[in-house]
């Protein structure tokens, strides 16, 4: 059941680096982190690699296998042949750190910069009702467990450095879609969207959706319907006429 | 002296943009994925390209474009406005005699081309193969600055939903052709042409209602669908008729071609239209 | 002196997970800087991977749900080993600090008129579960965080600093706790980035790392889960309790091998799901003890029915605390009745629609689909028990959640007391959102008050760096920390795993102590610059100073009670219950001994009725009990 696997691993740090080849043991079900982990245990020790659950649940250990956004818990050795050699990269979106860990603060950073939960006034504890199909639009986008696939894939960042400092990225478009459709926010997010978070840079090519470990629809479900909005609230000739006419001295 | 050498010509090589800057992993690649990444963006491109270049030819061809005898109008000219259109095929009238230039359906046609153009699918599509913005997921794209849709021209891409608005009003039209076309010379009748007709309308009308626009405007707007039953239940309809609005997109553009392609043939008396009743 | 980077804050969290956050969102309410120290990134805590849902008797479901009957499972559920008080406050607070998340941007599952829904679970009279789908610690973790952000978004809308009063300081190592006499006065430890030392100056210290879940083989936890905070405190001179009861969940994955012990969730049972054996035969039945047996239905039907009318019918056996599912799993197993990967079967599939199980186990359904290429929907899964969570923990001060250390506090999975013997299902969310708080105020109170702030000994600092570096030395014995590692699982897996016997338990001490020489022989390759091998071998000696706890303590507790079962001493005994085995440091090693535990207070004794207690208790201490007095 088990046979000896070609891997190739990207080892350095941000002063340079390169590919190094392993020929590893793999047993039937592992997936790729089991692979990376027996690399630890037995060839290379300081192999540098972030990891938790190793369940899908945490979203820690994000790095691209064969050039595509994964989680290496939840890619399964059974996905490829086995006289494949399997290529094993940090995440390119970000700056590296070691090996197969890269510096991810940027998404802490954009985190910080939406605008958080604003509580309706004057209900108490135990006082919030919300009603089932209320709450499920944003409740699908709190099954996010922050892996920043999406945020690594995303053209606008990956293949443009100089657009962090003004787009937040799908995952944090995607919180701000959260809470402008929690039924209790008192808040509003669509012209900060736009203005702020760079709503208007996602060319909707939809990398995001595709890579997202938990089945996010997030083009379809957050992104578009905040575009929705801003084009409603923003492009609306009928509403920029009104402006226009009567906007006040 | 080779080894420095070597290495600033690494660290040169790696003053690029995107996943080829100075703090990213130095990987030279601008792709490391192994499957067939291009041919999706390629088949979009044969696709696209072909349907322009069809729908071109057919909207300046000027003829067989109607069949009388069973008042089949092909979608490629409805509303067919120009005086100089055949008799019968002007289910709204006319205006003028339309130059050369103009096709008989101007009023409809750039709606239909701007509701696709901004359609939220499309836009997915001709960016990835078109423009290479990206090409596929995880492949650098080549251009070196990329503002997206925060200026004109395509800050345009915002209008969509009042394209889709005017897009549902020539479905509409559509829709009448497909229904007086039920009626022809010799009265009632249905043939094959009939049908293609009325599968065109169906499934334009699936493409138009899935989109992503109606799907805002139906009820995604809102914050409480507990207090809107009505507008959830339909919001929940579109709902399910978008996560397929891809699919339509398709199916409607290669269905209109084929439309128009089978009235073309039976107009110019290439074949004869396969009559089921009357 | 070593070169180290030095921050001062008024209080120092170590762990993110639910506790160390709700710790440091109260500290950071009374006005205080805090630190929040985590070895992984910020929101990957442990506490993600809770599954199914919160315990708090909100009476949203079952109105006739109140903190007492809480109050009464959770003290049945641990045996009534239960540290009383904490119970007690736990039963009572719950509820609003569940509400609290709501005012963060909590999402929690609904009922249909709009409240909170509640779901069912092992041992919990009433459904009483605040849940998300079967993804609840997750919503926990995710609030919390943005919680946090709301509160630096303040902080900067002030000061002009995100990072005013809290900090986070994510994939940080804490190794040493430093002290000034008696009291806390900061914490040492390294970047597992850079490799660099950091020192934070501080009077207070909330230990929330969690639990010891890695010295064993088959584990639900993660890698975190080496028992830093017990280890930590111990070294400090706090003590430890209750180390011996280990709690095993029921139902782990057992196929493929690479995924062996990750968690089903008991939402899988509380929703319907029945576990059966290799025949067929819904084996639990067979299981109920003699103390459960007025709550737990002995037949399908009555179990069946229950589902739909709990206040008519007593409840399924497959809602058992959990060690007892544990144990009839592993019996089950043992004679023969297991299947074909050496667990037993959880079977969904032929109770609910499969829309149904999707929506209300949509990750459960993606976990076995991804992972073992199992569609719940149409078959069953195959499930055996995982070592879950540790009831033992640092002793602390119930309401203070001060350890006897001063400045020292814990909250969450690494304090003691609070579960006894074994815990309940959705009682470990609770548990972290009313003891985080506690914890937190505590330690605010404490710095508060504070005449003047103890200082750091600068020889301390030295020790500390020297012994973080000194498994880079070369040595004769050349060790591999993984190896030792792998070893270590093997041997408490084996040993002082689920059935326990006095031989075995003193084979694992003996291990233990083997390992604990090897250690020191580890010698790590590579620099210090995220380097995994070398955060390991320093791991590796916390997981073996309390590897040595459970398996001294497990020794030395002659019955089975809760998460510790003995195949020599199988029952329960009376004399045992008010004892308390109390772990402390003694050179190198551990030394246990016994402590008694305060009696109950008599309005909460008085809550249960005699024939309950009877069970339990020895007659001389139940000769206050208002029944006994009346037939006296």
């Amino acid at each position: 059941m088990s046979y000896q696997g070609k891997f190739r691993v990207w080892r350095g740090d941000v002063d340079g680096g390169d590919f190094e080849d392993f020929t590893v043991e793999v047993n039937e079900g592992e997936v790729v982190l089991d692979i990376i982990h027996r690399l630890q245990a037995t060839q290379a020790p300081d192999l540098a690699v972030r990891w938790n659950c190793k369940a899908g649940k945490c979203g820690s250990c994000s790095a691209e296998i064969n050039g595509r956004p994964r989680l290496l818990c939840m890619t399964r050795m059974s996905t490829f042949t086995e006289d494949e050699t399997i290529t094993v990269t940090p995440l390119r979106a970000f700056p590296v750190m070691r090996d197969l860990v890269t510096d991810v603060s940027y998404n802490y950073t954009k985190a910080r910069e939406v605008p958080a939960f604003t509580p309706p006034e004057g209900v108490g504890l135990g006082e919030y009702r919300m009603h089932q199909v209320d709450v499920e639009r944003s409740q699908e986008f709190r099954k996010c467990i922050e892996c920043f696939l999406c945020q690594d894939t995303c053209h606008v960042v990956r293949d443009h450095e100089d657009n962090k400092e003004s787009f937040a990225g799908p995952r944090f478009l995607m919180r701000i879609a959260e809470l402008e459709m929690h039924p209790l926010d008192a808040g509003d997010r669509t012209t900060a969207a736009q203005e702020e978070h760079g709503l208007g840079y996602c060319n909707i090519t939809k990398c995001c959706t595709d890579v997202c470990p938990e089945g996010i629809k997030i083009t379809d479900n957050a992104l578009i319907p905040m575009k929705e909005r801003v084009a409603g609230q923003k492009y609306d000739p009928l509403v920029w006429l009104g402006n226009k006419l009567f906007r006040r001295g | 002296m080779s080894a420095p050498d070597i290495e600033s010509r690494g660290v040169d090589q790696q003053t690029g943009t995107g996943v080829l800057s100075r703090t990213r992993a130095r990987i030279a690649d601008r792709t490391l994925r192994t499957d067939r990444w291009w041919l999706s963006p390629l088949l979009t491109v044969l696709g696209l390209a072909f349907f322009v270049i069809y729908s071109t030819i057919r909207a300046f061809w000027g003829s067989a474009y109607y069949v009388p005898e069973y008042n089949y109008l092909t979608p490629f000219y409805s509303p067919c406005l120009s005086t100089a259109c055949e008799p019968g095929s002007s289910h709204f009238g006319t205006l003028f005699d339309f130059p050369w230039f103009i096709p008989y359906a101007a009023l409809s046609l750039p709606f239909l081309l701007l509701f696709r153009l901004t359609c939220y699918y499309y836009r997915k599509a001709y960016y990835r193969s078109v423009w290479f913005s990206p090409p596929a997921c995880a492949v650098a794209e080549p251009h070196s600055k990329y503002t997206g849709e925060t200026r004109f021209p395509l800050i345009m891409q915002n209008l969509h939903r009042y394209f889709f608005y005017a897009a549902a009003l020539v479905v509409l039209i559509n829709t009448y052709d497909a229904i007086a076309a039920f009626s022809g010379e010799n009265g009632f009748g249905i043939g094959l042409g009939n049908l293609i007709l009325l599968a065109n309308v169906i499934l334009l009308w699936a493409y138009t209602f899935s989109c992503h626009s109606c799907r805002h405007v139906a009820g995604g707007r809102l914050k409480n669908f507990s207090k809107h039953p009505v507008r959830y239940w339909f919001w929940t309809q579109v709902s399910k008729l978008n996560t397929r609005h891809m699919q339509y997109a398709w199916i409607t553009l290669f269905m209109l071609m084929f439309t128009d392609f089978y009235v073309m043939l039976v107009a110019s008396g290439t074949i004869a239209d396969l009559r089921i009743i009357n | 002196m070593t070169e180290v980077e030095r921050h001062s804050y008024d209080v120092v969290v170590i762990g993110a997970g639910g506790a160390g956050l709700r710790a440091v969102i109260e500290a950071r309410q009374r006005g205080l800087s805090v630190a929040v120290v985590c070895k992984s990134l910020f929101g990957k805590a442990h506490t993600v991977m809770a599954e199914g849902g919160c315990a708090a008797s909100m009476g949203n479901s079952n109105p006739n749900d109140n903190w007492q009957v809480h109050f009464r499972d959770t003290m049945r559920g641990g045996k009534f080993l239960n540290n009383w008080r904490m119970a007690e406050l736990h039963a009572k607070e719950a509820p609003e600090r569940v509400w609290e998340l709501e005012t963060y941007g909590a999402l929690f599952d609904r009922t249909a008129d709009g409240r909170i829904s509640q779901r069912n679970f092992g041992g919990h009279t009433y459904p009483r579960l605040a849940h998300v789908g079967d993804r609840t610690g997750l919503e926990l973790i995710r609030t919390m965080q943005q919680k946090i952000v709301s509160l630096q978004q303040e902080d900067y809308a002030e000061h002009g600093d995100y990072e005013a009063k809290i900090k986070v300081f994510a994939e940080c190592t804490i190794t040493e706790l430093l002290k000034d006499g008696n009291a806390i006065a900061g914490a040492f430890g390294y970047w597992r980035e850079s490799g660099r030392f950091i020192l934070f100056e501080t009077p207070a210290v909330v230990l929330a790392t969690g639990g010891i879940g890695k010295s064993f083989k088959v584990t639900s936890n993660s890698w975190e889960y080496t028992g830093d905070g017990h280890a930590l405190a111990l070294r400090a001179g706090a003590k430890l309790i209750n180390m011996e009861f280990v709690q095993f969940h029921p139902t782990g994955m057992v196929w493929p091998p690479s995924v062996k012990g990750i968690l089903v969730t008991e939402g899988v049972r509380g929703d319907g799901g029945v576990l059966k054996n290799a025949e067929g035969k819904r084996f639990m039945f067979d299981y109920i003890p003699e103390v459960f047996k007025d709550q737990y239905a002995d037949n399908e039907e009555e179990a069946d029915r229950w589902y739909d009318n709990p206040d008519g019918n007593r409840r399924t056996p497959d809602l058992l605390p959990r060690d007892e599912v544990a144990r009839a799993i592993n019996s089950e197993v043992k004679a023969g009745r297991g299947s074909p990967h050496g667990g037993v079967f959880l079977d969904i599939a032929s109770r609910l629609p499969k829309e149904e199980i999707k929506k209300r186990l949509p990750s459960m359904h993606h976990q076995f689909k991804e992972l073992a290429d199992v569609d719940i929907t149409g078959e069953p899964m195959e499930v055996g028990p995982t070592c879950h969570y540790v009831m033992g923990g640092i002793e602390v001060d119930p309401d203070t959640a001060s350890s006897d250390v001063a400045g020292l506090f814990a909250a969450g999975e690494c304090a003691g007391g609070m579960h006894g013997s074994n815990r309940l299902g959705g009682n470990s969310l609770s548990d972290l959102l009313v003891f985080g708080r506690r914890a937190g105020l505590g330690a605010a109170n404490y710095v508060i008050e504070l005449a003047s702030w103890p200082s750091v000994a600068p020889s301390d600092v030295d020790t500390a760096a020297a012994e973080a570096v000194e498994c880079f030395e070369p040595k004769e014995g050349n060790e591999n920390p993984y190896t030792v590692h792998a070893e270590l699982q093997d041997s408490m897996n084996g040993l002082v795993g689920i059935i326990r016997k006095a031989e075995e338990m003193r084979a694992a001490a003996a291990k233990v102590e083997e390992f604990k020489q090897r250690a020191k022989q580890a010698t790590v390759e590579g620099h210090r610059q995220f380097n995994p091998g070398w955060h390991l071998a320093l791991d590796l000696r916390n997981m073996l100073l309390v590897s040595e706890c459970v398996a001294k303590a497990a020794l030395l507790r002659e019955e089975s009670r809760g998460g510790h079962t003995r195949d020599d001493h199988p029952g329960m005994v009376a004399d045992w219950r008010n004892k308390l085995l109390v772990c402390a440091i003694d050179g190198d090693g551990v030394r246990v001994t016994e402590q008694e535990q305060p009696p109950m207070r008599q309005d909460l004794l008085e809550l249960f009725e005699l024939g309950e207690l009877e069970k339990y208790y020895t007659s001389g201490e139940l000769t206050e009990h208002p029944e006994r007095k009346e037939s006296i």
